[in-house]
């Protein structure tokens, strides 16, 4: 059973009573399918309508749904092999930062991605998708060992941003986090990153800094949490809907602002509601993308990088 | 309002409060002690009693750093103002309008180019009094223009960080200004010519994040506070109070982040020394 949020309810109480004709309708001898059919089509065209006007604060709720496919569902639906590589060689393995050789439609490549993890278990052991420098130090060191074997690099990023804690700052965090970014603009091979659920601030533009940047239709990418804004500029968190309208954080609002190139539809009701049909539009999607930037040089890949980043806010 | 200041204020003729120096004495942020205004900037804004290094903008900077004489303001370059239309208790446009006030500054980060021990440098300088040396479009863009004019003139940028992260009010955009300002790092470095930075109290977020981070050569000034995230948000995540000295540039030296703490009257020679070094193999 799905868990709906806050601004499904009215879909949930159709829903709930639907189940409920159900089960009336297994005991008895009662004809109500058409019933049934009726409301199942009323509560399609709500969660229809609904899903047509989200607000930017809705979709940040929609984009942190628990259910939401996360590294490992998409690892398992797009990939038809992923091998794993760990380590930053320095210090540790990150596990909130996944990566490795992949396979995606045929082609080889390079998989980088955060994980947030599916239940209490495996959330604390991806620290929430939160990375710890070591991760992004681990990026760093994929992304030049696929630069140098002619590897394209595919990011999917999903973190509410890089953990904030003393032995993150300890071990450098923002360093960390300058230099995946830097990586990302030295790849002399074609990189396509696409944000899946939270796009937050430094630690998701750390593995964003693309040739193509893609984002899921409900996904959000933004400089700070909403919450983060509200409590910083209207000095209480309880305003986040009202920064997350300002900031602008929607795929819609992003491609409009030229930041973003692409927006992956998602099924109705969001991509936690049919999981394996929003991976598969998401590979799709990844696979054209990496084709437009077939033929292209490590120089005319690095330049097309650099020039669009540099007339971002001129 | 007392009587005698309603009366002094409705005679024209009298000056006003505001226009008698009431910047004579400068008192020290860290310690209390009270410095007279002229001794405070003879010692370069430190305090001569606690060594505190008090937050300066870009002219008192290019004034400490540059040869007498030297100095040419580099134009600060135009971008579009608001792009979001934001606002939040305030406008953006009258937020910037406050600080352009208050600083007589167009942005955060303004460079100049000059000579130092006779060897020249385009400097930036970030301005921690102009919305907290925030990183939107036009500091990104000034950081791009400096580094251009270093590329153009065949010498290092060095750039003085202050800030407490990115602006929020540009959104999306001041977070593309970490990407942005790292293209042209890397432009310089493909150009041959150093950057330096100069990490000052404070810097912090997406700006120690991206370009304060990335230097040939790392320095801070004592006791600069230099972090990732905010001392609140972390206590908030973990619980727990944070240790002695946390996020401090000696905090960061012992860490192996940075290669040097350096006293604002030592930074002059400093720079000049690293300058002379990383143009060595040019200039033996």
């Amino acid at each position: 059973m799905i868990s709906y949020l806050d601004f499904e309810k009215p879909v949930a109480a159709l829903q709930a009573r639907i189940d409920e004709l159900r089960e009336t309708a297994d005991d008895g001898a009662i004809d109500i399918d058409a019933e049934i059919e009726k409301l199942q089509q009323r509560s399609t065209t709500m969660l229809a309508e609904l899903y047509g006007k989200l607000s930017p604060w809705q979709k940040t709720q929609v984009a942190r749904h628990a259910e939401r496919p996360h590294f490992r569902d998409f690892v398992s639906a797009m990939c038809s092999d992923f091998m794993p590589l760990a380590g930053d060689r320095a210090y540790a393995d990150d596990k909130a930062i996944q990566g490795g050789f992949a396979t995606i439609s045929g082609r080889k490549v390079m998989l980088i991605g955060h994980e947030k993890g599916n239940d209490t278990a495996s959330r604390v052991k991806h620290n929430f998708g939160m990375g710890m420098p070591e991760g992004y130090r681990k990026a760093v060191r994929l992304m030049e060992l696929a630069s140098r074997f002619g590897l394209p690099v595919v990011t999917l990023v999903d973190t509410s941003g890089a953990f904030p804690g003393v032995q993150a700052e300890e071990r450098g965090q923002a360093e960390a986090i300058a230099r995946a970014t830097e990586a990302c603009l030295a790849l002399n091979v074609s990189m396509v990153a696409a944000v899946v659920g939270e796009g937050g601030s430094g630690g998701a533009v750390a593995l964003a800094s693309a040739n193509r940047v893609l984002m899921m239709e409900h996904a959000i990418y933004s400089v700070i949490s909403p919450e983060g804004c509200a409590s910083i500029l209207w000095r209480t968190a309880d305003k986040a809907a009202d920064a997350a309208q300002a900031m602008q954080v929607t795929a819609q609002q992003l491609l409009t602002l030229g930041v973003i190139d692409r927006i992956v539809p998602e099924p109705l009701g969001g991509a936690h509601r049919e999981p394996q049909v929003a991976i598969q539009a998401l590979q799709k999607a990844i696979t054209e993308e990496l084709r437009t930037l077939d033929g292209l040089s490590g120089t005319q890949l690095r330049n097309q990088r650099a020039e669009k980043f540099l007339a971002l806010g001129s | 309002m007392s009587w005698l200041n309603r009366v002094r204020n409705a005679i024209p003729f009298i000056a006003k409060k505001a226009d008698t120096p009431d910047n004579l004495w400068q008192k020290c942020p860290s310690c209390g002690q009270m410095i007279f205004q002229k001794e405070w900037d003879e010692n370069l804004s430190v305090c001569p009693r606690c060594e505190h290094h008090g937050r300066i903008g870009p002219k008192a900077r290019f004034s400490h750093i540059f040869d007498e004489g030297t100095l040419k303001l580099l134009p600060t370059p135009v971008v579009k103002e608001d792009p979001l239309k934001f606002r939040d208790s305030k406008r953006y446009t009258d937020r910037l309008k406050a600080a352009r006030a208050a600083t007589t500054e167009q942005d955060a980060l303004l460079n100049g180019i000059g000579k130092i021990e006779g060897q020249q440098a385009v400097v930036g300088v970030q301005d921690f009094a102009f919305m907290g040396g925030s990183m939107g479009t036009a500091v990104g863009a000034a950081f791009v223009a400096g580094v251009k004019e270093a590329i153009k003139r065949r010498c290092p940028y060095i750039v003085f960080t202050a800030a407490g992260g990115a602006r929020m009010q540009e959104g999306i955009l001041s977070l593309m200004q970490m990407p942005r300002a790292t293209v042209a790092i890397q432009q310089l470095r493909a150009a041959g010519q150093p950057y330096i930075v100069v990490l000052t109290d404070p810097t912090t977020g997406g700006v120690t994040a991206s370009y304060a981070m990335l230097g040939d050569i790392q320095i801070a000034e004592p006791n600069a506070l230099i972090a990732f995230a905010g001392a609140r948000v972390i206590e908030n995540t973990i619980r727990e109070k944070l240790p002695e000295g946390f996020q401090r540039a000696e905090y960061l030296l012992e860490h192996g982040m940075i290669d040097m703490v350096v006293h604002r009257k030592e930074l002059k020679p400093m720079l000049a020394k690293t300058i002379g070094y990383l143009s060595g193999a040019k200039a033996a």
